[in-house]
């Protein structure tokens, strides 16, 4: 099998599992019964694409593996999402910092992946752009509304910012596979999008009268499988039933 | 159903089959109104249609695979039904037939690529109620019952009603 493939579509995967997961932990417990819904259907946006990426991935690894067991069956330290999506639901303004530093990667990363030339790829990108889309505006929005808000939700939303902002430069961290990826011309060159994606977020952080952070410290790790304590305890939650009965399927 | 031949492949005589099998989440629409079937062909009494999702986590793709199994095999066709994902599905893609079927049910459907943008943003009011027509409606939430909707209020009869989005 073509490991860096494989390692390259799970590193893509990941982000959009735990995310969605993450997300999902929301469902009947959003702040109003409108962001609820709003938050769990992105959940399942991202629940959908990464099971297109898991099927993939099962035929590129080609031992019969299904999107479940990929998604429910591996411990933490294989998983290669990014440290930014794992952090955990505090208040909401978190909730919506996290969604946005990462709705801005996912649409900018998804825009070039459209031109890779991994067809499977392109169609999940082609596919996954439209709906992300809409998340964007949604998270945009809601950093609008609370830095330009109140005093209380402004320095809520200010606060999200600056503790996640150490997690932002992690999205453009490279592993070995994604760098022989984008020699083969199948990898997105994530390195060409980080100016344009500090710009992108600063406008809206400047709109919602919100302070850029200034802090050059960042944490990365996560796509070497190396966690924050986070994501164990999602994991646990998530894979519980999988573990406790095996092979047990609805 | 012209305008169906247009951005899909299929077979004449399945369109009859196909078009009793309704969208699971809005009964009031056939598959072939949504516009999800993207290949349909009769091959030696062997049926091939090829699907397309509407959105990627969208629960209801199992269930229409299901249903359009039945509907062939109920008439003695062998049938075997393939998930696609490219070219990706477009409201473009609801048919005339499918858009009047949305509004009569109370779903408005979808404005086109700008106007949809300044809608969901609250910028403009254009989405018409389902209810009595008027345009002075208010975005409630951009994510409505499903991920395909968003969720509207009429501001003149009161009346809440769900937005079918644009997805190009």
């Amino acid at each position: 099998m073509n490991n860096n493939l494989y390692n390259y579509v799970l590193g893509i995967a990941d982000n959009c599992l735990i995310l969605g997961q993450r997300l999902g932990e929301l469902c009947g417990h959003g702040p109003s019964l409108e962001t609820d819904i709003a938050c769990t259907n992105i959940a399942l946006d991202l629940l959908g694409q990464v099971r297109s990426y898991y099927q993939y991935a099962g035929q590129i690894e080609g031992q019969g593996k299904s999107e479940d067991d990929i998604a429910m069956l591996r411990p933490e330290r294989e998983y290669v999402n990014t440290l930014l999506v794992e952090q955990p639901n505090t208040d909401f303004a978190y909730i919506m910092a996290r969604q946005f530093l990462f709705d801005v990667y996912h649409y900018m990363f998804l825009d070039s992946l459209k031109l890779s030339k991994d067809e499977t790829l392109t169609a999940i990108a082609n596919k996954s752009i439209k709906e992300v889309s809409y998340h964007l505006r949604f998270s945009s929005d809601w950093v609008k509304r609370l830095g330009d808000g109140t005093q209380e939700s402004q320095n809520r939303m200010q606060q999200a910012i600056n503790d996640l902002w150490t997690y932002t430069d992690e999205l453009f961290h490279q592993t070995d596979a994604d760098q022989v990826m984008i020699k083969n011309g199948i990898g997105v060159d994530t390195t060409a999008l980080k100016d344009d994606y500090y710009n992108r977020v600063s406008v809206v952080l400047k709109e919602a009268t919100l302070e850029v952070p200034e802090s050059k410290y960042f944490q990365k790790g996560g796509k070497h499988g190396i966690h924050t304590e986070h994501l164990g305890y999602l994991l646990a939650d998530m894979q519980y039933m999988q573990r406790t009965y095996p092979n047990l399927t609805w | 159903m012209n305008n169906l031949i247009e951005h899909a492949d299929i077979d004449g005589e399945l369109i009859p089959i196909l078009d009793q099998v309704a969208d699971p989440e809005i009964p009031v629409l056939t598959i072939l109104d949504m516009g999800v079937i993207r290949y349909a062909k009769l091959v030696n009494d062997k049926v091939l249609i090829k699907i397309t999702p509407t959105y990627s986590g969208c629960p209801a793709m199992d269930v229409i695979s299901d249903d359009i199994t039945m509907a062939f095999e109920k008439i003695g066709y062998e049938v075997k039904v393939e998930l696609i994902l490219s070219p990706a599905w477009t409201t473009d893609w609801i048919s005339e037939r499918g858009r009047d079927a949305l509004q009569s049910y109370g779903i408005a459907a979808p404005l086109d690529e700008n106007a949809d943008k300044e809608a969901l943003l609250g910028n403009k009011r254009i989405v018409k109620c389902t209810l009595c027509g008027s345009s002075n409606t208010k975005l409630v939430s951009q994510f409505g019952s499903t991920a395909c909707k968003a969720l509207f209020k009429c501001e003149d009869c009161l009346e809440p009603f769900d937005y079918f989005k644009c997805l190009k």
